[in-house]
């Protein structure tokens, strides 16, 4: 216990910004979201912490590394109130990878149709943008959208988790304005 | 096109290395049967065989037997596919791995019975690859036993989730019940979908059902330029994209007969290297997560974030996909990076070891860890298995180590190897990789030859095969090609990746035998099989 103590002590608390300054190159999207802004758009729209559900359907799994990180120290998804869920029944958005297999299509309508209101949905990266190097043809159905209505895509092969966090923060201001 | 009785096509690649003086008891008979094949010089060298009936069924027997007599024996099927060739009559292929090398038979069969012999007897896990081979181009292996669909899900696009229907093998008796997952995941995970059949806790059998995320690599391959088909190699698996897209690239650069510049295949092993951190840096987090201990997750996605990061200032790409090209690598290594990465391996070392001794005194973490989900030498090697699940059952194979090609042999790679075959010796080789990789890293950078990254790679004219295998983080990578060039236009023929999950899937289902249904996460995430390079 006391090696584990000492170990969070010693790294403390990864600051977002400044481990981003650490290695210079990386790129910045322009819609970079700070936590605040990030944290006021989900309480405008829904009033509370926002619940997210990932279907991969079809993904070469890129993206679920990419999302994954979302969850790590730097990005600290989770202080920002966000959280993944276990069940559709739980989320407000769903996040989908991958181009839709013909395997996958009816799981992922399956669980799109689970979701209560605003049931938000974001594709992500190139494959769920438009097949990518898939296709759209044989066994891969191709984009999100020809399955279900997509509200925010991000694109990217996989998308920087900054870039991801950004469509999200697109879908959730939809509900706002709307 | 007849089937010869011995026609061999000897195939090209890298600099030879190997010694051809040990050849193994089946490269002996196999010699015998096919006097004309003479392995050629390559980062492995291949004999490329088109076979009868009768020749492939000899081979799989010489192999299999030799493997089943000599523990120490090296002689495996690495994978097994069917295709088309250039005039659209299927054939079936199989890629044997030897002592002193690669075997490639191909098997040209019948366009109206499109049958070829079983080998799902000599070879465990040939099972569900004859599954596959006859749901993607109906050739049907004579007298196997499981006949059950497995990529192609339903053949009516429109057809219901088909898991419902799928004929699972039962368990029955007294308190004996079934949990069904999948295939959507609680977690941020691939879909698959499990049946336990459990009584109390204790499971008494696990069949997976997979195939969800199939997209129809091995069709989409022949719909692309050889030279851009490399970018969906680096898609098979998005985890092991430098092992898939060097083996594919492997394998072009052999059937077109040119030999990659030595600072070419450092760089692609310096890349290798950091996706064998990345991946184990990940895992070695998840484990403690799935074992109660989320610290350990906190600090080793902290350390996978920052080596990513790494990676992208030195190839703008986190994961590096698509850095790795025909003809050798996308960008060079600028000299002054050198110093930044050789700090960059020694301070994630000290950091890595730091959190090991962590893991290693935690009492917790230990007693989930020891004893779980356990295969034994004798049961990994009647299963077949490979890469980094095998060497943690005593299995002690890796390409780099066995068939040292460049930049291997100079390196002097250290085989990282475990008896125990639980989840902890799963996790002891991660530790030890993890080392092992940063320590190579560092040296790669250190020593990289002169010269030029990359040689553009012109295609020789008329039909080439090729082959490539690499030792990506899970295990053998391998790759099968055939080109044809006409003028001034190239097409794939027919194009296989194989990825090692093929060979481990199943070796799960007989880990989790005799556990608990909520030790299952973490031996499932201890084997980190990879969904979509099964599915393709």
């Amino acid at each position: 216990m006391w090696q584990i103590l000492r170990q969070a002590v010693r790294i403390g608390i990864c600051p977002k910004s400044s481990a981003r300054e650490e290695s210079e190159p990386v790129l910045m999207s322009p819609a970079e979201v700070s936590d605040r802004q990030l944290q006021a758009d989900l309480r405008a729209a829904l009033g509370r912490a926002l619940s997210i559900r990932v279907v991969d359907a079809g993904s070469c799994n890129g993206c679920e590394l990419e999302i994954n990180a979302l969850s790590n120290p730097f990005y600290n998804m989770e202080g920002e109130g966000i959280h993944f869920v276990a069940s559709p029944r739980h989320a407000d958005l769903l996040l989908v990878t991958g181009p839709v297999t013909h395997n996958m299509a009816q799981a992922l309508v399956d669980t799109w149709q689970a979701m209560p209101a605003p049931a938000l949905v974001v594709a992500v990266g190139d494959c769920g943008c438009t097949g990518g190097i898939f296709g759209e043809e044989g066994a891969s159905r191709g984009r999100v959208s020809a399955v279900i209505p997509v509200d925010a895509h991000v694109s990217g092969c996989p998308p920087r988790p900054s870039a991801i966090l950004a469509a999200i923060r697109s879908a959730v201001q939809g509900v706002a304005g709307a | 096109m007849e089937p010869s009785t011995g026609d061999s096509r000897p195939m090209q690649g890298g600099a030879p290395t190997h010694d051809r003086t040990s050849a193994s008891p089946p490269a002996l008979l196999i010699r015998q049967a096919f006097p004309s094949a003479r392995p050629m010089g390559g980062e492995l060298a291949t004999y490329h065989l088109t076979a009868t009936q009768a020749q492939w069924s000899m081979a799989a027997a010489a192999i299999s037997s030799d493997a089943g007599n000599r523990p120490e024996s090296p002689s495996r099927l690495i994978a097994l596919w069917g295709a088309s060739d250039a005039d659209g009559r299927p054939l079936a292929s199989a890629v044997y791995g030897l002592a002193d090398g690669l075997l490639w038979v191909d098997l040209p069969l019948d366009p109206q019975s499109r049958q070829y012999p079983d080998l799902s007897r000599a070879f465990f896990f040939a099972g569900r690859m004859q599954r596959a081979i006859f749901d993607l181009g109906g050739l049907r292996a004579i007298g196997a036993d499981d006949v059950r669909p497995w990529l192609v899900h339903a053949r009516d696009a429109d057809a219901r989730s088909p898991a419902t229907d799928y004929p699972f093998v039962r368990v029955s008796g007294a308190g004996v019940h079934e949990i069904a997952v999948g295939p959507v995941h609680a977690g941020i995970i691939e879909p698959g979908h499990f049946r336990f059949s459990v009584s109390g806790e204790k499971v008494l059998r696990l069949e997976a059902r997979l195939g969800y995320k199939h997209k129809g690599i091995d069709a989409r391959y022949t719909q692309l330029d050889p030279i851009l088909a490399g970018r969906l190699a680096g898609r098979v698996s998005g985890d092991s994209t430098v092992a898939h897209a060097w083996a594919y690239c492997m394998a072009l650069e052999s059937a077109a007969g040119i030999e990659l510049p030595p600072r070419a295949a450092w760089l692609r092993a310096l890349m290798l290297e950091r996706e064998r951190v990345a991946n184990h840096l990940g895992d070695l987090g998840a484990l403690a997560n799935d074992a109660g201990l989320a610290f350990g997750l906190a600090h080793f996605s902290r350390l996978r974030e920052l080596w990513l990061r790494e990676s992208d200032a030195l190839y703008a790409h986190r994961l590096m996909m698509d850095q790795v090209i025909p003809g050798g690598v996308l960008v060079d290594l600028d000299a002054s990076m050198v110093p930044r990465i050789g700090q960059a391996c020694r301070s994630m070392a000290e950091e890595v070891q730091r959190l090991r001794a962590i893991y290693d005194e935690h009492p917790g973490l230990q007693d989930r860890f020891r004893g779980t989900g356990t295969i034994s030498t004798a049961l990994a090697r009647q299963l077949g298995m490979t890469g980094l699940a095998g060497r943690a059952s005593g299995l002690g194979r890796d390409l780099r180590h066995d068939h040292p090609g460049q930049p291997w042999s100079a390196l002097s790679v250290h085989l990282c190897l475990s008896s125990q075959g639980d989840v902890a010796a799963r996790v002891a080789i991660r530790f030890d990789e993890l080392l092992e990789s940063l320590r190579l890293i560092e040296a790669i950078a250190s020593r990289l030859p002169p010269g030029t990254h990359h040689r553009a790679l012109r295609l020789p004219q008329g039909h080439h095969c090729g082959a490539g295998a690499v030792e990506g983080w899970r295990g053998e990578v391998l790759v099968g090609l055939e080109i044809e060039v006409k003028g001034d236009r190239s097409r794939i023929v027919r194009c296989h990746s194989h990825d090692p999950s093929w060979q481990n899937w199943p070796a799960l289902e007989h880990a989790i035998i005799g556990n608990i249904v909520p030790d299952f996460p973490l031996i499932n995430k201890s084997f980190n099989l990879s969904y979509a390079g099964h599915d393709l």
